[in-house]
């Protein structure tokens, strides 16, 4: 490798190891993120060009700007910026750990004059007695300190909080890890749906975008749906589905209501309840008693259906309306006799005495109307989402670590110097300057006293 | 009382805290600033009890079960403007910077204002999507989030103020209004505090917004115009962060970006919901 291609290299990892490309990357990422909330993403293309011409829309479909998340520059800029912290992590972290690691002991003069938290005191008395008692005072303000000799100076070391210094690379690893969690999540998983009218089962479910539905393995029934309201307003208060799962012929879980906020889960897939609607046209509920007897019978019936009276005789329900006119739910019923004319009467629910006055030989009552629903369940399956959580864990310790807490570090140096002792006081934080200055203040002080007693 | 009406009282107090806290920079007088402090804490303690008051209603309508005072655009901005008090009152005990309260109240006293005088203030019961213990705690960690950056974006302005007039008038010490203010290395690290704070509540309250879509519709992220733009203002602090120790973008360009956060945060919180469509637009 020529000189030139080596230099060209190293000017490529240090624009990847650089926070400059930190801050151009998150600040492209933002300003990007904006065309997705302005324009409408993932419509169809006639709904875009009833907004913009077809030269524009080409324009911007080849762009991507239709599913720009999920586009080629996007996704790019994203790459970028995981790029960029991988290799400032690598670059600068492998130093970290050993500083972490292997604390220099007994570092230099030329290292020492570095640090702005300094204090230095000559005292009388032998060097010995003199560095036990430093290790005591240091024991006792700051941490238990470890003791070293070189080149006839006694070094004297403590730190404090020393993981602190992993916090920024336990927030970039957590963006690593929460973009791990969501490719698993989007190679994986899946996303569907599926309505179920009560009474019905289901065995498979859609996804979006795919012609053909999905077998999972076990059936889901609706056994009921139901929505409530706030009083007598139009304010919902309750979306409840009640769900069984039979499975294998087994019934796994049974009649357990689901409502928004407390899906359902079975087998790695989630039942959400998402959506509801009517199902088919209703049924009505209807007595039918013989005149002149005390026995009642109760049938529900949808439309079209026939049901076959004890004597024989059997009952159509031709036609029903939740509003007939302005009388309230009414339905239509032909009676079919084994033998002999079919006769349709017309019962009504808020009237209920209407067909007994026909003087007929059945008296019908309209009990009940009911709508049937159908009830729409959003389906997933995410294995990655745990990932996703960790990931959302490390960030925010990741942040507090890094945002709150120090690695403080403290030296004391202390050597002959033409008869006396000399004694050096050196303390360090990793970040937070000023709070670590007043503290350091304050330990002098402590520090001068401790010299001075005897 | 209801809670509406210590609402009123409590829009007066943060009136005059912010009317005080002016003075107190044109007359450079401590006992105006003590004043404006008093009233700012009074109209604090105030408008905690008028919250908890709130909540005791929402169990007074019939056939509600409840709920934490947080669910309508009312709700949230009379909380966003408590948040805003709770962290000012936490910098200002921990940094005692007087002057900062000119530039922070103000944005509490308009989201009152705005509040009781524009807002729908009816108690309504909590639609099934709302019916989550997920609402308390994503509303509370964005908003002390969002709190935490409206005193950045303060600060950053009494910064980029400071700088300016101490640019220009070199030569003579900075008298007026400016005279007061904390010197700039200070609001560069308050700035940078307040943004410390609010970085890890906003990224908390993406994360429990995404926790609960996950737990009430099964994906925890779907680019809805809500999210995305808490995104934009998380990676907009996460630049902040960043540029704060890079040559060149530390100073006036990191109080640039500051403001600029807080505005995209404003957007987050009212512009996604005035003006554009999603998930969130029921919330309002």
């Amino acid at each position: 490798m020529s000189s030139q291609q080596r230099s060209f290299l190293n000017s490529v990892w240090d624009l990847f190891c650089s926070l400059k490309l930190t801050i151009f990357s998150l600040i492209a990422l933002a300003v990007t993120s904006i065309i997705g909330t302005v324009l409408q993403q993932n419509l169809e293309r006639k709904q875009y060009l009833t907004i913009f011409s077809e030269d524009t829309y080409n324009l911007l479909n080849r762009l991507q700007f239709f599913d720009m998340y999920h586009s080629y520059w996007f996704i790019g800029l994203l790459t970028l910026f995981c790029m960029n912290l991988i290799c400032c992590s690598i670059k600068r972290f492998p130093r970290v750990w050993s500083m972490v690691h292997h604390p220099n002991l007994t570092p230099s003069d030329q290292m020492l004059k570095t640090f702005s938290n300094v204090d230095e005191k000559l005292v009388t008395g032998d060097i010995k007695s003199v560095s036990e008692k430093m290790a005591k005072f240091v024991a006792d303000n700051f941490a238990v300190a470890t003791m070293h000799e070189l080149d006839g100076n006694t070094y004297l070391y403590a730190e404090k909080t020393r993981y602190a210094r992993f916090g920024v690379y336990i927030t970039h690893l957590s963006i690593l890890v929460i973009f791990l969690g969501a490719i698993i999540g989007n190679i994986f998983g899946f996303k569907g749906y599926v309505n179920i009218p009560e009474g019905g089962s289901i065995d498979r479910i859609w996804l979006r975008n795919v012609p053909e539905p999905l077998p999972i393995g076990f059936d889901v029934r609706c056994e009921d749906f139901s929505v409530s309201f706030y009083g007598d307003s139009q304010r919902p208060k309750e979306f409840r589905s009640v769900l069984t799962i039979v499975d294998q012929g087994e019934v796994k879980i049974d009649h357990r209501p689901i409502v928004v906020n407390d899906p359902l889960n079975y087998k790695g897939l989630t039942f959400y309840q998402s959506s509801y609607g009517p199902a088919g046209d209703g049924a009505v509920a209807i007595k039918v008693k013989v005149r002149g007897e005390e026995k009642n019978d109760a049938f529900t019936l949808e439309r079209g259906d026939e049901v076959a009276l004890p004597n024989g005789d059997k009952v159509r329900l031709v036609d029903f309306s939740p509003t007939f006119r302005n009388f309230g739910p009414a339905a239509r019923l032909e009676v079919v006799p084994e033998a002999g004319v079919k006769r349709v009467v017309t019962v009504f629910k808020n009237f209920a005495k209407f067909d007994e006055e026909r003087n007929g030989k059945y008296i019908f009552t309209l009990v009940d109307f009911k709508q049937m629903y159908y009830t729409g369940l959003q389906v997933t399956k995410d294995p990655g989402v745990w990932v996703v959580w960790l990931g959302c864990t490390m960030l925010v310790l990741g942040c507090v670590v890094a945002f709150f807490m120090s690695h403080r570090r403290l030296w004391v140096v202390i050597n002959d110097q033409k008869g006396k002792v000399g004694v050096r006081l050196v303390g360090s934080a990793h970040r937070n300057q000023p709070a670590y200055e007043l503290y350091f203040d304050e330990l002098k002080n402590k520090f001068r006293d401790a010299l001075s007693k005897d | 009382m209801s809670s509406g009406q210590l609402f009123n009282f409590v829009t007066i107090g943060y009136f005059a805290a912010m009317i005080l806290f002016i003075g107190f920079l044109a007359t450079h007088s401590n006992v105006v600033a003590k004043l404006a402090s008093y009233c700012a804490y009074v109209g604090f303690a105030v408008q905690t009890y008028a919250i908890g008051l709130r909540w005791y209603e929402t169990y007074q309508i019939p056939g509600s079960d409840g709920y934490a005072p947080m669910s309508n655009l009312y709700e949230s901005v009379v909380f966003f403007s408590w948040t805003i008090l709770l962290i000012y009152i936490l910098i200002d005990w921990k940094y005692k910077q007087r002057a900062v309260g000119a530039f922070v109240i103000p944005f509490a006293f308009l989201a009152m204002t705005w509040a009781q005088l524009r807002l729908d203030d009816a108690i309504a019961p909590l639609v099934p999507a709302l019916q989550s213990n997920w609402l308390t705690y994503h509303v509370i960690t964005c908003f002390l989030g969002y709190a935490a950056f409206a005193v950045a974006c303060g600060v950053s302005i009494m910064y980029l103020i400071k700088v300016r007039k101490e640019e220009n008038a070199h030569n003579s010490p900075a008298g007026g209004i400016v005279g007061i203010f904390p010197s700039s290395k200070i609001l560069d690290d308050l700035n940078y505090k307040a943004i410390m704070i609010g970085f890890p509540l906003l990224s908390l309250g993406i994360i429990t917004g995404a926790a609960w879509a996950n737990y009430a519709w099964g994906t925890y992220w779907s680019w809805d115009p809500k999210e995305t733009w808490s995104l934009i203002v998380w990676f907009i602090y996460a630049a902040f962060l960043h540029a704060r120790i890079t040559r060149g973008w530390a100073g006036r360009k990191a109080a640039i970006l500051s403001i600029v956060g807080f505005a995209a945060t404003i957007f987050c919180y009212l512009g996604v919901n005035l003006l554009l469509a999603g998930l969130h637009s029921y919330g309002s």
